[in-house]
């Protein structure tokens, strides 16, 4: 390459580089989002913290769907209006379905026909993030499983490899299906793999994660499972409790009294 | 060399103007499927793959087969395999070709395929997949093309093209078993959770791959004129119909182990493909037609009379063919995802746009292979 097409292609883009950096001074608009570095003092130890969550059964009954509807619209998941390429974070599914292993002979028929609240498990041994060829797919070091939506190349070996049916691939573009749009969470695009977060965006915050915050019954209860002296240890420690296919051997974060 | 695929009759003309327009066809529902997003396919949240992957599977096989013909040839001096071993190369080159093709049309997001070489994951099955796949296409590629190119010459190939082929050999099985373990590895899918599925995937594999093999060396003595001789396809039979025995042998040991286990989850799977579960039963015909057809066309296989007569011969390959193709390019993976992780039984049905996205990719797969043979053929028969 010419020298003096060089001196000026290095110039150029300075410059540019300079005008944009005024511009997001003169217009605050138009400037990379600020993070509030106090959301990171508390920082938990890294290896140290596993996020986890217990849903009490015996509470969470009826018709009730305020942490779905919540989660949903915070998150900005669309609504297909159709099972197929339907997308979902939480929702409800039937005892059977969502303990298959669990015993059900002479079983007490109200835990039987119980809307059990189904969610990604944050396994901390995922077979989702396993199976990912390009790490779209990560355990934290929080344990919270997560996905990098530009990461994603849209093969679905995580949703293949996943025991609970937890994750949801964009079929078509979800934007227009967005019932109302929030702007709590960034939506996602066409061809690429979505599901629960444990809310990863509000814990930064220091906020409990929306279905537990929204939940009337307060049949949610969430903290650290690492921590011996945390509400959720105290609660998993006095109460008989269940985890979903335990036989696999991917040690679910959620748990459930039933 | 290549230019000589550019001579040929009316009918071959006639022939790649055919694949060219299903190509067409192909590509025209690809570009829906860009623009709407795969929900124009069948698939959806519970069945997650459909077509595309199973024909990923069936031909990652077929691919693999080409050892059949490397490996007697090779390493047993099998001098019967002489005339078409390069044929058995170049079908696993546009194979594993085809292969490729359908992982990418399964994608979401075909634009990132390169992360999987910018983010390498050793612990994903994908990413050596993807390796074991490249690197078959290109060792069979370029030792297939170099023999020819000695051959063309009159001189014996460079000593590094044996070392390739001897790579080739073990590295056949590989594709086949590392194929085998992006589904065997994958906890609460009961049907692949299942150590006999690589070895299975390989017996199935070298059935219906030599039996494609036969074929073609049939279709070559018809349309080119050139004839691999009796002696190489007798070969071949035998070893199809033994592969073709091992793979209903597997078979066999599932149903055993499911059933006399009598593990529900361990069952579902079978029962939804060959009995019906719970009132669904859209694979069962098929999954019937495609047992019995098998141990008709092994059977034929193994009957030394009956296999010597061509009719019979080419009866029993079509049929091994397609039996095959029924059990790995449907049951296997649409009847991997029943009963869903939610015990849901969902039903499965490709879309218009999937089938002519899938013709489109076996039609640029033939086109390749008719390509590659011609050249082959002609450099064969220049004397």
């Amino acid at each position: 390459m010419n020298q003096n097409r060089r001196e000026f292609l290095k110039k150029a883009g300075l410059g540019a580089l300079a005008g944009l950096g005024a511009a997001a001074g003169l217009f605050p608009a138009f400037a990379l989002e600020q993070t509030d570095m106090s959301n990171f003092s508390d920082k938990p130890v890294p290896g140290k913290v596993r996020w986890g969550m217990l849903i009490d059964t015996r509470k969470c009954l009826g018709n009730c769907k305020e942490c779905i509807v919540r989660c949903h619209h915070d998150h900005n998941v669309p609504d297909f209006g159709q099972s197929k390429s339907e997308v979902k974070w939480i929702w409800k599914s039937g005892y059977e379905n969502a303990f298959p292993t669990a015993s059900t002979q002479f079983q007490n028929p109200e835990v039987l026909e119980r809307q059990v609240l189904t969610l990604c498990n944050h396994c901390t041994e995922p077979p989702c993030t396993k199976a990912c060829p390009t790490e779209a797919t990560f355990k934290r070091w929080d344990g919270i499983v997560s996905i990098d939506y530009h990461r994603c190349i849209g093969c679905r070996f995580c949703m293949a490899a996943c025991p609970y049916g937890s994750r949801s691939f964009n079929w078509e573009d979800p934007r227009p299906h967005i019932r109302e749009l929030s702007n709590t969470y960034p939506t996602r695009m066409r061809g690429v793999v979505e599901k629960c977060n444990f809310c990863s965006e509000r814990l930064v915050k220091g906020e409990l994660p929306a279905c537990v915050d929204s939940c009337p019954e307060k049949a949610l209860a969430f903290g650290d499972l690492n921590d011996p002296n945390s509400e959720i240890r105290k609660l998993l420690a006095a109460n008989e409790t269940m985890q979903r296919k335990p036989e696999l051997g991917t040690l679910p974060s959620v748990f459930y009294i039933i | 060399m290549i230019e000589k695929a550019l001579k040929g009759g009316r009918g071959y003309w006639t022939w790649v103007a055919c694949l060219l327009m299903v190509i067409g066809l192909g590509v025209t529902a690809f570009a829906r499927q860009m623009t709407i997003g795969l929900g124009v396919t069948g698939m959806g949240r519970d069945i997650s793959w459909g077509v595309y992957i199973a024909q990923f599977t069936f031909l990652v096989g077929v691919a693999a087969s080409a050892v059949m013909l490397v490996l007697p040839y090779y390493l047993h001096n099998q001098k019967a395999f002489s005339k078409i071993v390069i044929v058995g190369e170049f079908l696993a080159v546009s194979a594993a070709l085809m292969c490729m093709l359908f992982i990418l049309a399964d994608m979401g997001r075909p634009d990132r395929v390169l992360n999987v070489m910018l983010y390498p994951s050793p612990h994903s099955m994908v990413f050596w997949d993807v390796m074991v796949l490249n690197g078959y296409l290109l060792l069979n590629l370029i030792s297939g093309w170099a023999v020819l190119g000695a051959e063309r010459k009159g001189v014996a190939p460079a000593p590094w093209v044996k070392a390739l082929i001897y790579i080739s050999i073990p590295w056949a099985f590989s594709i086949h078993t590392v194929t085998a373990f992006l589904f065997a590895g994958l906890p609460g899918r009961h049907l692949w959770l299942t150590a006999v599925l690589a070895p299975r995937f390989l017996a199935s594999a070298f059935a219906a791959g030599t039996a494609i093999l036969i074929l073609l060396t049939f279709i070559l003595k018809k349309v080119a004129k050139f004839d691999a001789g009796q002696e190489p396809r007798l070969k071949l039979a035998v070893l199809s119909s033994y592969a073709g025995l091992a793979n209903l042998f597997f078979l066999g040991t599932e149903f055993f182990t499911a059933f006399y286990s009598n593990i529900p989850a361990h069952k579902h799977s079978l029962q939804y493909l060959f009995f019906g579960l719970e009132g669904h039963a859209p694979l069962v015909p098929f999954m019937w037609f495609s047992l019995i057809t098998g141990i008709i066309s092994v059977g034929v296989l193994l009957s030394p009379p009956l296999r010597r007569k061509n009719g019979a011969l080419i009866a029993a390959c079509i049929g091994i063919v397609v039996s095959i193709w029924i059990d790995k390019g449907m049951g296997l993976v649409f009847g991997g995802f029943v009963p869903t992780p939610l015990e849901a039984i969902v039903d499965y049905m490709p879309t218009a746009t999937e089938i002519s996205v899938t013709l489109g990719i076996w039609a640029i797969g033939l086109l390749v292979l008719t390509i590659l043979l011609k050249t082959a053929i002609a450099v064969k028969t220049q004397k």
